[in-house]
């Protein structure tokens, strides 16, 4: 990573961590995981926090559905790791890769529900252009989707605006597609706490 | 049942908001204000920190060396990097909210 303090900064117990890890993954810890163990009282605790509840807590949108937002964010953001990351998450979460492809690549074009279609539109239209009107939502709204959906689709989105500038511009170490893999199973079986 | 759980989002992402603004630090309470509102940043440090906020890809190495070498420490950039991808997604959020309070009054 960028700043040296990200990549030997930490202390004893968190690098003792970082190796078992390593050994029993036979993975690098990923650049995102690493991060939020920096000085975790300033941010990565609370991110943590948010993260598994958007991403894994109570919510009328499976995992699956809420992994995809997190690829399509990360898509319009052009954040490789990001995207790496979630695509291979909701790819094993879905069991079909080649429609997350199509999905990330043109939602009107994949196999989805309408409701999660028109929602990725709206949360591709906040992340580019950091606003929505209320035909936007309204849009979303009459699609099927309910208003607490867009909220929670909404809380996604903030936490991969966050997590795509901070991989962008600490520069995470890209895995290999063994490593994204690993990851993937690993936010499916334990989430992001 | 389902609004518990998004107030407790909501609840969760002004918790990062105070924290990093209000909590202890290594940068200012000032300067980190500044960089999450991505405004009024001292020169040596607007580009980098404009850079996250708005087209975080475009950052380069460069971006930090031109910060360290006006003097700020790794631990302050390591904060105010946060201030600046934390602000600029929580004015999204709040855009977002705002139009569903809207839409669905």
């Amino acid at each position: 990573m960028r700043l040296a303090i990200l990549n030997e900064g930490y202390s004893f117990s968190t690098r003792l961590l970082f190796s078992l890890i390593q050994l029993f993954s036979r993975q690098r810890v990923p650049d995102a995981a690493r991060l939020t163990f920096y000085r975790p009282d300033f941010y990565g605790s609370h991110s943590k926090a948010l993260t598994h509840e958007a991403m894994r807590g109570p919510s009328a949108w499976s995992v699956a559905e809420r992994e995809l937002m997190a690829a399509y964010v990360s898509n319009v953001n052009d954040c490789p790791f990001c995207i790496g990351a979630h695509r291979a998450t909701a790819s094993l979460a879905v069991g079909d890769e080649g429609m997350v492809a199509t999905a990330l690549a043109d939602p009107d074009s994949a196999p989805i529900s309408e409701g999660l279609r028109v929602t990725l539109r709206m949360l591709g239209k906040l992340t580019s252009q950091g606003d929505l009107s209320v035909e936007d939502v309204r849009a979303v709204l009459h699609s099927g989707v309910s208003r607490q959906q867009v909220e929670d689709a909404l809380a996604v989105c903030y936490v991969f605006n966050v997590t795509n500038r901070l991989a962008d511009a600490f520069g995470f170490e890209i895995p290999s597609p063994e490593g994204f893999q690993a990851g993937a199973k690993y936010l499916l079986r334990r989430g992001y706490r | 049942m389902s609004s518990h759980s998004s107030s407790d989002k909501q609840a969760l992402v002004k918790a990062i908001e105070q924290r990093i603004l209000t909590g202890p630090g290594m940068a200012s309470a000032e300067l980190r204000a500044k960089s999450f509102a991505d405004h009024d940043v001292p020169e040596s440090l607007a580009a980098l920190v404009d850079k996250v906020a708005k087209r975080s890809f475009q950052v380069t190495d460069a971006d930090f060396a031109a910060a360290v070498a006006a003097g700020f420490t790794e631990d302050e950039l390591f904060e105010l990097v946060i201030c600046a991808a934390v602000g600029e997604s929580n004015r999204m959020y709040q855009a977002g909210l705002a139009a569903l309070a809207k839409a669905s009054a």
